[in-house]
């Protein structure tokens, strides 16, 4: 018997909370806030699910409900993923060790 | 076009590129790295998108055109927003997730075929219960962060919303939501998902009310994890590894952050969640400890007692947020060092409205990460230490956690302050901190109150040293 392809993606999924997991824990507590921005921008690879939904409609009729509501998720993934990303670039440049010519 | 197979390969790169990102962020000299891998997953996936669809058709330049303005909306705001303002930000974030997860999912429901998720009536099983699932959690993400971003932007009171029935009420909703997704998955019935939405977002809402504000740590970590299970979820059913890993990463991302949030308060999450914290023990506190001598002081007396300091220990808390304080202290503290006295900061875990948001501000005022301690690292220190000034915390400066049982604070980690020879506490009034509790500090012999504007009183000292 075949195994479901559902149980692989499980797999990847149940895998991945483990990496999640350690990765984290290792993140320097100073970092939280970026860390937080971060995971923001990631989390916003939904636009992947929007643009197949963007997509959807054929070339004669490129609105449909169902597009409609995929180019909305488009607009918000973005303003997620760019305010994330630039955000978190924005703290991490911040971040800086004392400087070695003390006054 | 490129193969189904091709793309699953370049999905799974994006995956690990994230893992990469977040793995940077161990140490502040790896970050920018990490972020940089991070942008490359995302375009990666996205340009992957493009590939497998080989759809270049009209369609292709109104997602273009959305791209560009929600990229230029949201770049517009990375660069505009003020530090002490990031809590707002990402709750706001964290709500455009919920959101974006919700309108996938409408549309996966509504046009299952574009998905290959079977037809509008027949989608498959496992899809449909993978979608309800995202859907709703994306839902409660999206309300929850709603009322969290306008408790911490200060349109909303930040202080808990009780009322007599709230937690049967939630455990209803909670329990309609899943009999809603078991309905839901059994008749196919588009009013059926609809319903599910409205009430998804109802207890997105209610859950979120009842948390005062200085659990905002708890609540933005922990509406951050939702994100994650919901991006999870849509992932699931759009049966894309870039998502499913991504998800599962930010969704244990946001439960530790939340976990580490709670140990600082040594309160349990569902304490936290339950919330009401502050409201119940107002009553007993106020009526009992009153008037009890305080010496107070103005900045003069302060600048004396730091300049004759060898090193001091600075405690920052919301406060220094609130009074955007953070240049001025930084001002302050290089006239120390000019004198040779050493400096450093303690931070307690859950000082400020997010996890990490003293050290961000602290970064922003061009305090090097290097002088910044957290609990663990600094606790033992405050006893050789002159000088604690204490700026916009209180509550994490509370010796009643360590010595009062009956304290509502009692065995929370508290940095130990009141070793210190002297203590200089800025603070406005006497006023008790958010667990409504008095501070035992304020009326310690070697304390000494500077009832001003943080800013202020920053200031004026700078000028006496």
């Amino acid at each position: 018997m075949e195994i479901d392809p559902l149980i692989f993606r499980l797999s990847i999924f149940i895998l991945s909370i483990f990496v999640g997991y350690y990765v984290v824990w290792s993140v320097t507590p100073s970092l939280h806030t970026p860390l937080m921005s971060v995971t923001n921008a990631i989390s916003s690879v939904i636009i992947v699910g929007a643009i197949i939904a963007g997509l959807s409609g054929n070339s004669d009729n490129v609105f449909n409900t169902s597009s409609i509501f995929g180019f909305l998720a488009i607009a918000l993934a973005a303003i997620n993923i760019f305010g994330g990303f630039l955000v978190t670039q924005r703290m991490l440049a911040m971040y800086k060790k004392k400087k070695k010519d003390k006054k | 076009m490129i193969s189904a197979n091709l793309s699953a390969i370049f999905y799974l790169i994006s995956g690990v590129l994230f893992i990469l990102a977040l793995r940077g962020l161990s140490s502040p000299e790896t970050s920018r790295q990490g972020n940089f891998f991070g942008i490359l997953g995302m375009i990666i996936a996205v340009t992957v998108t493009f590939l497998s669809m080989g759809n270049f058709s009209s369609g292709f330049v109104y997602v273009l055109i959305f791209i560009l303005v929600g990229g230029s909306i949201g770049a517009f705001i990375a660069y505009r927003i003020p530090m002490t303002a990031m809590p707002e930000l990402v709750a706001g974030f964290h709500s455009l997730v919920g959101l974006a997860a919700v309108f996938v999912a409408i549309a996966a429901f509504l046009n299952p075929e574009a998905f290959n998720l079977g037809n509008p009536g027949k989608i498959k099983l496992g899809s449909l219960i993978e979608m309800s699932i995202g859907a709703a959690v994306g839902a409660i993400t999206f309300s929850g962060s709603i009322i969290a971003f306008l408790k911490l932007q200060g349109i909303m009171s930040g202080s808990p919303i009780t009322f007599k029935g709230q937690h049967p009420l939630n455990a209803i909703i909670l329990i309609s939501i899943i009999i809603l997704i078991y309905l839901l998955c059994s008749t196919q019935s588009s009013n059926l998902f609809w319903i599910l939405l409205s009430v998804s977002f109802l207890i997105g809402f209610l859950l979120i009310i009842p948390i005062g504000g200085a659990d905002m740590p708890v609540v933005i970590s922990m509406l951050n994890s939702y994100s994650g299970w919901a991006a999870a979820g849509i992932g699931f059913t759009l049966e894309n590894t870039a998502l499913i890993i991504t998800g599962a990463l930010v969704g244990s991302s946001g439960a530790i952050l939340s976990y580490i949030m709670c140990k600082g308060m040594n309160r349990s999450f569902f304490n936290v969640i339950l919330g009401g914290f502050g409201a119940t023990d107002e009553k007993s506190d106020t009526s009992s400890k009153e008037q009890r001598p305080v010496k107070s002081g103005n900045a003069d007396d302060a600048a004396f007692l730091m300049k004759n300091a060898s090193s001091v220990i600075i405690v920052p808390g919301y406060g220094m947020a609130v009074a955007q304080a953070q240049h001025a202290l930084r001002e302050m503290v290089d006239t120390l060092k000019k004198n040779d006295i050493k400096v450093s900061y303690a931070i307690h875990p859950v000082a400020g409205r997010m996890p990490g948001h003293m050290n961000v501000l602290l970064a922003e005022a061009n305090v090097p990460y290097d002088e910044v301690f957290e609990l663990e690292e600094i606790n033992n220190d405050f006893a050789n230490a002159d000088v604690a000034f204490v700026i916009g915390a209180n509550d994490v400066t509370n010796p009643v956690a360590k010595t009062d049982p009956q304290s509502p604070i009692y065995g929370m980690p508290v940095l130990d302050v009141e070793k210190c020879k002297s203590v200089l506490f800025v603070k406005r009034s006497l006023s008790p901190g958010y667990a409504g509790i008095d501070n035992d500090l304020f009326y310690k012999e070697n304390t000494l109150m500077l009832f001003a504007d943080a800013k202020k009183m920053t200031e004026d000292i700078t000028k006496n040293l």
